[in-house]
């Protein structure tokens, strides 16, 4: 790649940032030389670890017979709950409702019993299915529904109130009333979760690990052991994908791998197959939403009362801040005068829902995305008029249910200049008149938009740390809480630290994420990782640059406002020294050369007692239009052209932006359309593999894919660069593709109404819900 | 009989003399340092693992997309397999010593997280050596998909991998493999050798016969010998079941097993023929085989998969077998007693019982060319529209004498224990008028027919409500001067 060319050259100043650049690890990707956990050049002595799981929902266990396991030649050591020596617990928000090993009780088919440690992966797999397990089966909650009826809940309901709901939707001209059910999704992170587990002097471990959550993994490891924190470090290089699937869910293997290694002194590498990586891990949450709307007769919402209901799964997790952030995006981009949103975190025997690319905000979206499509369809009018309508406006229509007084919607010119640039009403006439002439195939279009908010809603996870060294030879090396997955937050940081030293970007040296180089990080999530990093990077890069120009000042005698430091050289009066230069004499007079970074989001707080404040300092905002066709016959549909804008603020990079655009939005096509996990009356998941479990593939994609950044985009806030995050707002983008399926069904049969399709929309539920249509039509 | 396998690494020569038979490309790969190759699903479905492997064929390297997750080692005897550390410059770490396909990638950012990039790249490869698609620009955006169908991304969304791919296949000039082919040829035909193989590990065995002769005998020898050949369905057995088969055979080389052709009054096809070389003469003489064999699984499955293999493990939901018996297809069985012939119906007897004596093995299906008037279809219904198992797949077979139906064949998967004809659909149809009341009566009759299981596939409500609606598309489409707006622009 020619760096150099693509370089902007501005003000005499070579900008890193704004820059398209490739991933710091492209070439080592298409090599094959990027190295993941199972690819770390394995240690002697090295075991390998495998777990055995129950096959029942929800029992009483009676006995572990563990005997047939231990015989099994090449098994070196077997652990169940008994030899946890320290808490057998990897809840995140220590609810301790998450056993490593579950103790008396197994709750979801999939849970751990047991683990294995052999001499070679095949034998321990082979080993942990020997065990004799006698669980006493006992009733078992599988669904929202009896989960409601039982009021079995992992966390309180919670309650958003604004004005009055109930005289305003008696009063209402209109009123509508439904139900959507929206399905969970698994990861389908392409690297299974896998933990390498080292053990070094007085009890001490290093652990390798696919962790979105470094820091979290090691309180795990040292509350399981018993230990003190700053006896575990762990790194994480990179991730063969997450996406919130490593936030909190990869912490149990590497703590059992840890366990292992601590009981035999040995290294311990543990890695699922995909199977039961599926079966026993969490995924998105399932929701069941349901809606009593009143509106005018120009689709204007006058209030709306609303009900999320959460499949968690056994265990909270993350399901309370995963169901707050559904609240939170239960209004998109509308203004609910009169608003009442209840969320209740159902209970279930199936494995615990979590962190998943948008984390509860998907939900909430499909859930009024679907109110406004409703009201269209009882209008008889053109749901994106609904949706203008709707948008959040002036004083007082600005203020969202809790109280956030939205300063920076830029809906009311993305949206009309996407409708524009993808020829919106014009091709919706088409459709229509294309329908008219089509008995069997029918088209839809769709336009929807994002309102994203940013920030983690747990205030205090709003900070970040970074480590910058500048070695003697005026290299320079990164490091900072932030972790790598795929979505280029490496090369971001690292262009804005480059950017700011005015160094070439390869001089930059990307290290992996490490707990004993940066300590008590948050999760890299809630699409927070450049916001943060970036920022806390540059704090660390300024405090370098600082000691240097005094050093520089103090050299020549000058006050430290004589020396300026401008394309990689310190210049005071005629002078000027080159970075490197600086650096080797900064070093001879006994200057640091390196410093810690750090940064906390300015402006956010939450009274959730009250359920109002700040809770994110912007919103990312974006939209899309889809356009799909439905084969009626068959309930087959395909997706034939994607027009998306989108706001980044002003992009560090916009190509690996462009990446995050175009990824989110099939991630979230594929939530919404052929990604359907099924569980059998049993509790137990039957689309644990890609043979059953279908994300999409190339051809899924259509070729009339025109994904841009909306060139109108500048954060208002100071964030770096005046950028915005950009990792999970695209994924709702394709809400437009569930609501374009909605408009083709309704053209297929004369009655008008709201068009009740689950998600996701199979050919099953597309052709059963015309079928439908069509019996009562 | 040879007690190791020779095969070319990239260009390196190599012999394997101890495996289990159960080894499969991506475990020796990764067992010998070789880590560049992912293991992303263990079942063939992801196509993180895609290698490339090539062989000579009429004087030329033939080059093929498999998964090596499930490929069977012994398979590589005599062939030259490349990984995606094969396709840089040696020892080059920069852009410029990398492979024009993987140079593609970079720029155009068609990685993420990087895991199931090295089987993009290779499937990449595997296209970049086609001849009908090298030098097209990517102008032909379905024959890209259908190269990528087997490969799961996650990040991308695939727009970047796409745009990578059309780069790569605009450029006309060759690579260092082209340059390199006849020394690979010489390297090749130096390992070739006519011997059958026994490759083992503490007596547990993989054997690799030559000719049909020899591989009855081994059949009457091992009885309980589990035949494989691609493995794309037997290999997860053993991956995911974990199930042990102390002997194998592999089918790969039997030279019988591998003819196909056309005999005049039938075509015939070797039950080691992969779908990949059975496709060209079946589409020939089946064009309406060709939408449902394009999604077939995905290329790498395609590639390795065989006709006889989806018939032999008698799956319910393999897509070949109703279109097969719609056909009216025959299978021969061989054993060391000799050959015998059955109609393919009769071979299904229910679910997991099949026709096949011990010490007996599928030799290949005979399958009656089509007479001028014949009207087929086979329609495959699935989740996604690429690589997945179909919920129901519905092949039709109907000709008409003027405007009565003077033949009927119905048969779907998905909907019973075996693939099966749908007979009293068919009693339905035949004789009557080809007009919308007589497939209303058809539909109606399938309702007797089957009553088909609900699973995470479908429910049994719109497995047979489709498979009726199937039965309308099909009436739609084959009508005098009728046509549907399916697939419509």
């Amino acid at each position: 790649m020619n760096d150099q060319a693509q370089n902007t050259m501005k003000a005499g100043r070579v900008a890193t940032v704004h820059t398209d650049r490739a991933h710091d690890s492209a070439i080592k990707h298409v090599t094959g030389r990027a190295t993941y956990i199972d690819d770390i050049l394995e240690p002697a002595g090295l075991l390998h670890a495998y777990v055995g799981v129950s096959q029942v929902a929800h029992g009483r266990i009676r006995s572990i017979n563990l005997d047939a396991v231990r015989a099994c030649e090449g098994v070196v050591a077997v652990i169940t709950a008994a030899d946890v020596p320290g808490v057998n617990d990897t809840s995140p928000m220590h609810t301790l409702d998450e056993p490593i090993f579950a103790d008396g009780e197994v709750q979801f088919c999939g849970q751990v019993l047991f683990a294995v440690a052999a001499h070679d992966r095949d034998t321990a797999r082979r080993a942990a299915r020997l065990a004799e397990v006698d669980i006493e089966p006992l009733p078992a909650i599988l669904d929202i529904e009896d989960a409601m009826a039982a009021e079995a809940w992992v966390a309180e309901p919670h309650e958003m109130n604004r004005g009055d709901v109930d005289p305003t939707l008696a009063n209402a001209p209109r009123r509508l009333q439904g139900e959507l059910e929206t399905g969970g999704q698994d990861h389908f992170y392409l690297e299974g979760q896998a933990s390498l587990a080292i053990p070094g002097e007085d009890g001490d471990l290093t652990i390798h690990a696919s962790s979105q959550h470094p820091s979290e993994m090691q309180h795990l490891v040292a509350q399981a052991l018993g230990r003190a924190d700053n006896t575990v470090t762990v790194e994480v290089r990179r991730m063969g994908g997450a996406f919130g699937g490593k936030e909190t869910q990869a912490a149990q293997w590497a703590v059992i791998a840890a366990l292992l290694a601590d009981r035999t002194g040995r290294p311990v590498k543990i890695r699922l197959d995909r199977d039961d990586d599926m079966v026993s891990t969490g995924k998105r949450h399932e929701f069941r939403f349901r809606y009593d709307v009143g509106f005018d007769d120009k689709g204007r919402i006058l209030a709306l009362d609303v009900e999320l209901a959460a499949r968690c799964g056994y265990s909270a997790d993350l399901s309370g801040p995963i169901s707050d952030r559904a609240m939170f995006h239960s209004d998109n981009g509308y203004y609910l005068p009169n608003v009442r949103i209840r969320s209740y975190r159902c209970k279930t025997h199936t494995v615990s829902n979590t962190a998943f690319r948008g984390f509860g905000g998907p939900q909430g979206m499909m859930g009024i995305e679907r109110v406004i499509d409703a009201i269209a369809g009882e209008l008889g009018v053109d749901p994106l008029a609904v949706r203008m309508a709707n948008l959040y406006g002036d004083a007082p229509r600005n203020v969202t249910p809790y109280k956030m007084v939205v300063e920076d919607n830029v809906l009311h010119q993305l949206m009309p200049e996407l409708a524009e640039k993808a020829a919106y009403q014009r091709r919706r006439e088409q459709i229509e008149a294309f329908n008219r002439s089509s008995p069997v195939i029918k088209r839809g279009i769709a336009l929807t938009p994002v309102k994203f908010g940013i920030s983690f809603t747990t205030s205090f996870l709003n900070q970040a740390g970074a480590l910058v060294h500048i070695y003697k030879d005026g290299s320079v090396h990164l490091n900072h809480g932030g972790t790598e997955m795929g979505q280029g937050l490496f090369i971001k940081v690292a262009q804005v630290v480059a950017d700011a030293l005015q160094l070439p970007l390869q001089d930059i040296k990307i290290t992996a994420t490490s707990t004993g180089k940066v300590p008590n990080t948050s999760a890299t999530a809630a699409s927070s990782g450049s916001d943060m990093n970036a920022m806390a990077a540059l704090d660390a890069v300024k405090k370098l640059l600082g000691r240097l120009t005094a050093f520089a000042a103090e050299e020549q005698g000058i006050g430290a406002e004589g020396v300026r430091y401008e394309q990689g050289e310190f210049v005071a009066g005629d002078e000027r020294v080159p970075f490197k230069d600086m650096v080797m004499r900064a070093y001879l007079g006994r200057i640091s050369l390196s410093a810690t970074g750090y940064y906390r989001t300015p402006k956010i707080w939450y009274d959730r007692d009250k359920a109002e404040g700040r809770p994110f300092l912007y919103f990312a905002y974006g939209a899309a239009v889809s356009e799909v066709e439905v084969d009626t016959l068959t309930g087959e549909h395909r997706l034939t052209r994607v027009d998306i804008l989108h706001d980044c603020g002003r992009s560090l990079n916009p190509a690996i932006d462009l990446g995050q655009i175009e990824g989110g939005f099939v991630q979230g096509a594929g939530w919404l359309t052929s990604e359907e996990l099924w569980w059998d009356d049993k509790g137990a998941l039957r689309t644990h593999a890609p043979s059953t479990y279908k994300i999409p593939t190339a051809s899924d994609v259509p070729e009339a894919f025109h994904a841009e950044i909306w060139e109108g985009g500048r954060n208002r806030e100071p964030t770096i660069h005046r950028s915005k995050a950009v990792g999970e707002p695209p994924l709702m983008l394709a809400i437009s593709v569930h609501s374009a399926l909605c408009q083709a069904i309704a053209a297929a049969s004369p009655q008008g109404g709201t068009v009740a399709l689950d998600a996701p929309a199979t050919p099953e539920r597309v052709l059963m819900c015309l079928q439908g249509r069509r019996q009562s039509g | 009989m040879r007690t190791q396998i020779d095969f070319l690494l990239g260009d390196q020569r190599v012999s394997v003399s101890s495996a289990a038979p159960e080894t499969t490309v991506l475990e020796w790969l990764r067992g010998n340092s070789r880590t560049g190759t992912k293991e992303g699903c263990a079942e063939g479905d992801c196509g993180a693992c895609t290698v490339v492997v090539a062989e000579q064929r009429e004087g030329r390297l033939h080059y093929r997309a498999v998964n090596a997750c499930i490929q069977p080692l012994v398979s590589l005897d005599g062939r030259q397999l490349i990984t995606v550390e094969d396709l840089a410059r040696p020892g080059c770490h920069d852009f410029d010593g990398l492979h024009p396909v993987q140079q593609a990638m970079v720029k155009h950012h068609g990685s993420q997280c990087g895991f199931c990039t090295p089987g993009f790249v290779m499937s990449l490869f595997g296209m970049f050596h086609r001849e009908d698609m090298r030098g097209t620009g990517g102008s032909d955006r379905k024959a890209i998909n259908d190269a990528l169908a087997g490969n799961l991304c996650r990040c991308t969304g695939y727009v970047p991998i796409v745009r990578a791919a059309s780069e790569a296949l605009a450029l006309e000039a060759g690579d260092p493999f082209d340059a390199g082919e006849s020394t690979t040829l010489d390297a090749l035909a130096s390992l070739h050798s006519s011997d059958s193989v026994c490759l083992a590990e503490n007596e547990r065995k993989m054997l690799a016969p030559r000719s049909l002769d020899e591989l009855t005998g081994l059949l009457a020898e091992h009885p309980e010998a589990l035949p494989v050949n691609g493995a794309t369905d037997t290999g997860l057995w053993m991956t995911k079941g974990l199930e042990r088969f102390d002997t194998q055979v592999y089918l790969g080389e039997v030279a019988e097993l591998l003819e196909a052709g056309d005999d005049g009054e039938f075509i015939e096809i070797g039950a080691a023929v992969t779908y990949s070389d059975a496709t060209p003469l079946l589409t020939r003489h089946f064009p309406g085989l060709a939408p449902m064999l394009s999604r077939l699984g995905g290329l790498q499955v395609r590639n390795a998969g065989t006709v006889g293999g989806n018939i032999a493990n008698g799956s319910p939901i393999g897509d070949m077998p109703p279109a097969l018996i719609a056909l009216q297809s025959r299978l021969v069985l061989a054993s060391q007693g000799g050959e015998r012939e059955i109609e393919l119906e009769d071979f299904f007897i229910e679910y997991g019982k099949q026709d096949l004596q011990p010490g007996e093995c599928v030799l290949k299906v005979r399958i009656p060319k089509p007479t001028k008037d014949l009207q087929f279809r086979a329609y495959k219904l699935s989740k996604r529209f690429d690589q997945d198992i179909s919920a129901v797949l519905g092949a039709m077979a109907l000709a008409l004498e003027g405007d009565t139906v003077s033949s009927a064949r119905v048969a779907f998967g998905g909907m019973a224990g075996v693939p099966a004809r749908a007979k009293q659909c068919e009693a339905a149809l035949l004789g009557q008028s080809w007009n919308e009341a007589t497939v209303e009566q058809a539909c109606a009759a399938l309702a007797d027919d089957f009553t088909p299981l609900s699973d995470w596939r479908a429910s049994a409500g719109y497995r047979m409500l489709a498979a009726q609606n199937l039965l309308r598309r099909f009436f739609n489409e084959t009508q005098a001067g009728g046509s549907t707006d399916h697939g419509d622009e």
